[in-house]
């Protein structure tokens, strides 16, 4: 029997527009790319199809005469804390759909967020803050690992290094670009990321997705290669041009699962870099199958190694989950350089929304448990921390440098910078935008060199805030606050929170 | 942990105006102090009583860290001070016009955010001198330390000068907003000058330098230019006072190579800020 | 590790370190001869007004030629708690053969408010068991830090040979009365400290120098990377328990200096690094070393304003911070080496010197004995 079901959903998006601003010249249609906008010849009226439309504001801002506005749809179901309106239309649609709810970008639920409970100190009369517009201050960091101690040889005024150092890459600011695969981003915004990483002197992470041919040489050097799951695009020249290799288990998006590009977004240039067919979906297996344990990743970092002639140094990517403390500490003596932990909070293009909104636990907490821990095990010096997961301004990376990181990555402030707008409608490959979609049409809306420059305007102004505030704790370089705790203090949390952070709660 | 009544190290055991006097010898207008039993305090106590009773001149022997000399006596006309010894920090600080010379070496703060005067030292001096120094002129015969002019100032025809004999350490010049400093670097071997971050935030006023500097010793904000016929006439005066204090010889000082240093902008910070 | 058992759960709630605002001086005679304490207690009198009167102390060189060979323990009993001083006393004797001890004499006239009871032991090294693995020094730092830790109202605060630190609550001249330092001393190295201390005032154990075998520091200014340095010495086996940031300083020179052997040249450059604009400028092999050095011990790296003197048998050097927050003068007459907050203080000691000068930022200022320096030529 053939069963018609009516959609019982109510529309998200209201859509208003002002009539006496219109003046018909529909660029709101041309923009949409979920069809939203429409125009009546007869009657000389728009029109809105509200059900389509995800909020991405597209319109809106393109509009020359400021005539719409697009909010939340006020239909909502009665008030209700515990059956919410979004708990309800989710069931509404897995009953008309019968499967797993995709969404994109990270979670948006109401969990604690400690970056905003932590306040950083200032220097006053103890303790001069040092001036930042006219005095040096130092961004450059480090990331691989160190040493025990340098061993010299020291004849009157001439000192020879004796000690072999292990491999590291410098970066300019510890601001580092978060693993975002070409397939989730276009072509463009994805070379704007390596525009900008290069211009500023920092990296950016190629994701799942490998790395086109053409830009391996001039781009090389700022990328971090990551070899993930499904293994795409990774062939020894992938891995040789790079300045990092990056062995990725989970991300703090979807822990445990693998990654996923629905067939829409794999085009012929997506088949050619991933080496998979085109239009199939991409669904990377969720373990990598030759890591069950964890002398199976010893053995693949070494495997990398091997394959880099032990130039370059390894990273291992990890989502924060419960037991993050032993299994960073695990990675570590595994051998990898760099270890990058992936808070709950980070985005995606695609993903289950069970895996997103319920999985994974606040990358605060988890750094501050995997610095203490290394420390305490006496190995923090064998690797850099680079965290990410809902970085969103120069105070959180800040404060993730005083917890301890070496650096951060910035997945989804790198996607707002260049025009995202959050409306989680990633995974359907119609970005109005133009960033994470594979259509030619849509793709050619993001320009890349404007995109590159509003990110090197991002790496600028962020870095330019972390120097002020390095400057008023009477700190003239960033490695004098790494792991600095106690310019931290706590407001509005629990005995057990502060405990975990390490921090004193504000006026202790 | 034993709580500690509180111990007053500045004024705690200052002695009375009556117990100190025998250290002063007063003749006339001039008179002579022994400084070596006085604390900072009791010595500006006793050079505030001398100056009531209408002393127009001092000489401080035995001077050896006491802070402030000059600080005090602002609006008492003009004082001619003469310090043998080494005094303490913030020589003439908040200075209002008169003249101090040290026949020695000074500390930090000489000058400190000075209104109008002379300060004369026969020696070198350390950090931040002449800091938000306001007017006035301050000859120093060898080198001086860190910080040295930072944030002076100039408004109209009040412009104050410092000539250093010697050469600077870093952040010559920070946040300069006006004002004259002319560095001789005569002790140079090869002319070079060694600090660097000179005129960082530097937005007023004017560097001259006797010798060679690389652009990359310079702050961002600043720029060198050529010397015209103004800039000679300036150094001319500056110089000649300061060689006839050390009886050095002005002709063969400014026979040298001069740099000029400026700012090259008003407004250096303009594109740091989103409004 | 040492002393891990009580330091294992790092209770968040230590207490906040102290900011030390004061004076420091530090003399040298570089032919080895002893000279009394007149020449720090004058100086450190000189500059009264830097220090507020609630903490001092003088480190001295070359006090017990007829112990030299012991490590001469000096311990405080807080509140005089005479228990105390029967666990320490009984610890000493399981763990060392004491040679001999005495209380530290002291005058009862001096200006002091409360002091402790103050005890010196001449001690040689008693190793059992696996401690027979660890060297001399290593085993006395461990020991030290037990008592430290464990036993309370006990502190050990100079552990050197042929050397003492004598430190508490009260002006300089207070403090040197009360010990009779110009009476009772003589050595060729004398580095003193005043203290205006606002988290800790009136705790005798506070005060500076500190000292960590012959390790001794005295230090101006406030170091806000302590918790960065503490956290990567922790990973060695230090653990910071005098709140005071100044024990970063003493226990990181003891890592770098005593068990990596670097020389002071390099250990100033890793507490004093020269900016990386100034390194990206250097020719390539001295490039390659520092940007090694500020990589490695990036950890280590002292920020915030700093002036610190140093000293251990036979060396001394001063250091200020890489952009020179906090003043230091150096002056020399004859064999007689001079650093000083002031120049004045040093005129007061010595008004004719033969060469006055203040290092650049990050620039040691280096003392070292004659005989020390000829036997590491000849050694080479």
């Amino acid at each position: 029997m053939d069963m018609k079901m009516k959609s019982h959903l109510l529309p998200e998006f209201l859509v208003e527009r002002i009539d006496e601003r219109c003046t018909r010249c529909k660029v709101c249609v041309k923009q949409c790319p979920f069809d939203v906008h429409y125009y009546d010849e007869e009657l000389d009226r728009m029109f809105a199809r509200e059900e389509k439309c995800v909020g991405c504001q597209r319109c809106v801002v393109y509009c020359p005469r400021n005539a719409l506005i697009v909010r939340p749809h006020p239909s909502t179901y009665r008030p209700n804390n515990y059956w919410t309106h979004e708990a309800i239309q989710d069931i509404k649609k897995q009953a008309e759909t019968g499967g797993i709810l995709l969404t994109g970008c990270g979670s948006d639920r109401p969990v604690r967020i400690y970056w905003d409970h932590i306040l950083l100190n200032a220097s006053q009369v103890t303790n001069p803050s040092i001036d930042p517009l006219r005095e040096p201050m130092e961004l450059r960091t480090f990331l691989g690992r160190k040493p025990d101690a340098l061993e010299l040889e020291v004849n009157e005024d001439d000192v020879e290094l004796k000690t072999e150092l292990y491999p590291n890459v410098m970066i300019e600011t510890p601001i580092l670009f978060a693993g975002m695969s070409y397939g989730a981003l276009s072509y463009n915004a994805f070379k704007a990321l390596a525009m900008a990483a290069k211009e500023f002197g920092t990296l950016f992470n190629t994701g799942e997705g490998g790395m086109p041919k053409e830009m391996r040489e001039e781009f090389g050097s700022n990328t971090i290669v990551q070899c993930a799951s499904g293994r795409f695009g990774v062939d020894p020249e992938y891995l040789n041009c790079a300045a990092v290799i990056e062995i990725k288990i989970g991300q703090g998006a979807k822990p445990g699962i693998g990654g996923h590009l629905p067939g829409e977004k794999v085009t012929a240039t997506i088949s050619a870099t991933r080496m998979i067919p085109e239009g199939t979906d991409a669904i990377s297996p969720a373990p990598q199958h030759d890591i069950y344990s964890i002398e199976d990743l010893s053995m693949l970092i070494y495997a990398l190694k091997e394959a880099t002639n032990y130039e370059k140094p390894v990273c291992v990517k990890v989502a924060a989950v419960h037991n993050i403390a032993a299994i960073a500490s695990g990675i570590v003596r595994a051998g990898a350089d760099i270890v990058a932990i992936d808070g709950f909070r980070g985005g995606t293009g695609a993903t289950p929304k069970i895996m997103r909104e319920h999985v994974g636990i606040p990358v605060e907490l988890a750094l501050a448990a995997v610095d203490r821990r290394l420390r305490e095990e006496g190995i923090r010096n064998k690797c850099s921390i680079i965290v990410g997961g809902g970085i969103r301004c120069a105070g959180d990376v800040v404060k993730a440098i005083a917890l301890g990181a070496d650096a951060v990555y910035i997945g989804t402030a790198a996607l707002i910078a260049m025009g995202c707008t959050m409306c989680q409608k990633c995974h359907t490959g119609k970005c109005a935008w133009g960033i994470c979609t594979q259509d030619p049409v849509l793709s050619k809306r993001l320009n890349p060199n404007v995109a590159a420059k509003r990110l090197v305007n991002l790496l600028r102004g962020w870095s330019l805030e972390i120097k002020d505030v390095l400057g008023g704790m009477g700190i003239n370089a960033i490695e004098s606050l790494r792991g600095n705790r106690d310019h931290l203090r706590g407001v509005g949390l629990e005995e057990w929170e502060l405990e975990v952070l390490g921090i004193k709660g504000a006026g202790e | 942990m034993l709580k500690t009544g509180y111990k007053d190290m500045f004024l705690g055991d200052v002695r009375k105006l009556d117990e100190i006097l025998k250290y002063a010898k007063i003749e006339g207008e001039v008179a002579e102090i022994d400084a070596s039993d006085l604390k900072h305090k009791e010595l500006n106590d006793l050079m505030r009583e001398c100056v009531q009773k209408g002393v127009k001149k001092f000489i401080l022997r035995n001077v050896c860290g006491q802070r402030y000399i000059g600080t005090r006596l602002h609006s008492v006309g003009k004082l001619e001070i003469e310090i043998y010894g080494t005094p303490g920090n913030d020589l003439g600080a908040f200075l209002d016009g008169h003249r101090i010379i040290v026949h020695g070496n000074a500390q930090d703060g000489v000058g400190n955010t000075m209104n109008d005067g002379e300060i004369i030292v026969e020696g070198r001096a350390g950090d931040v001198v002449a800091m938000s120094m306001r007017g006035g002129k301050i000859f120093i015969r060898d080198s001086v330390g860190y910080r040295t002019a930072i944030h002076m100032k100039q408004y109209k025809d009040k412009i104050p000068v410092l000539v250093v004999g010697g050469s600077s350490q870093d952040f010559l010049g920070e946040y300069m907003a006006g004002g004259i400093v002319i560095l001789l670097g005569l002790n140079l071997k090869d002319g070079k000058h060694k600090a660097h971050y000179i005129g960082t935030g530097m937005h007023g006023g004017v560097i001259y330098l006797r010798g060679e500097v690389e652009p990359y010793q310079l702050g961002k904000e600043v720029g060198i230019v050529e010397l015209e016929q103004e800039d000679w006439k300036t150094l001319e005066k500056y110089v000649g006072e300061f060689a006839s204090y050390f009886s050095l010889d002005a002709d063969e000082i400014l026979a040298g190579k001069f740099t000029k240093l400026v700012p090259v902008s008003k407004r250096p910070y303009g594109r740091i800020y989103a409004y | 590790m040492w002393s891990e058992k009580c330091c294992k759960v790092r209770r968040r709630l230590e207490p906040d370190k102290d900011m030390q605002a004061c004076a420091i001086f530090g003399v040298m005679n570089r032919s080895g001869e002893r000279f009394g304490g007149d020449i720090a207690i004058t100086a450190m009198k000189n500059m009264k007004v830097r220090g507020n009167g609630l903490g001092a102390g003088f480190a001295v060189y070359g006090i017990y030629p007829e112990y030299k060979d012991y490590y001469a323990l000096h311990v405080m009993f807080q509140d005089k708690n005479k228990d105390a001083k029967d666990v320490v006393d009984e610890f000493l004797y399981n763990n060392f053969d004491v040679i001999h001890d005495e209380e530290i004499p002291t005058n009862p006239e001096a200006n002091v408010d409360n002091p402790p009871l103050f005890w010196r032991y001449f001690v040689a090294p008693q190793k059992k068991g696996e401690e027979r693995n660890l060297s001399d020094d290593d085993y006395v730092v461990k020991k030290v830090m037990y008592i430290n830790t464990r036993i309370e109202d006990a502190y050990v605060f100079s552990s050197g040979k042929d050397m003492g630190v004598f430190k508490g609550v009260g002006f300089p001249e207070d403090i040197a009365e009360f010990f009779m330092l110009d009476k009772l001393y003589k050595g060729y190295l004398w580095t003193a400290h005043s203290r205006f201390p606002t988290n800790t005032p009136g705790w005798w154990g506070g005060a500076h120098p500190f000292c960590i075998l012959d390790w001794t520091v005295v230090h101006n200014g406030e170091i806000s990377s302590y918790g960065t340095n503490r956290r990567y010495l922790e990973m060695y086996g230090y653990y910071c328990t005098l709140f005071t940031d100044t024990e970063v300083v003493a226990y990181a020179v003891d890592l770098l200096m005593r068990r990596q052997k670097l020389p002071i040249e390099i250990v100033a450059k890793i507490f004093a690094p020269p900016m990386w604009d100034v390194i990206d400028r250097m020719d390539e092999k001295k490039r390659k070393l520092y940007t090694a050095l500020r990589m490695v011990y990036a950890p280590l790296l002292l920020n915030g304003p700093f002036t610190i003197v140093v000293a251990h048998h036979g060396e001394m050097f001063g250091l200020t911070d890489r952009i020179r927050l906090r003043p230091i003068t150096a002056g020399e007459k004859g064999d007689l080496l001079f650093v000083s907050s002031e120049e004045a203080a040093i005129r007061a000691v010595c008004p004719d010197l033969d060469r006055v000068w203040t290092p650049h930022g990050g620039e040691p200022v280096i003392g070292r004995l004659k005989k020390k320096k000829k036997d590491a030529e000849e050694a080479r």
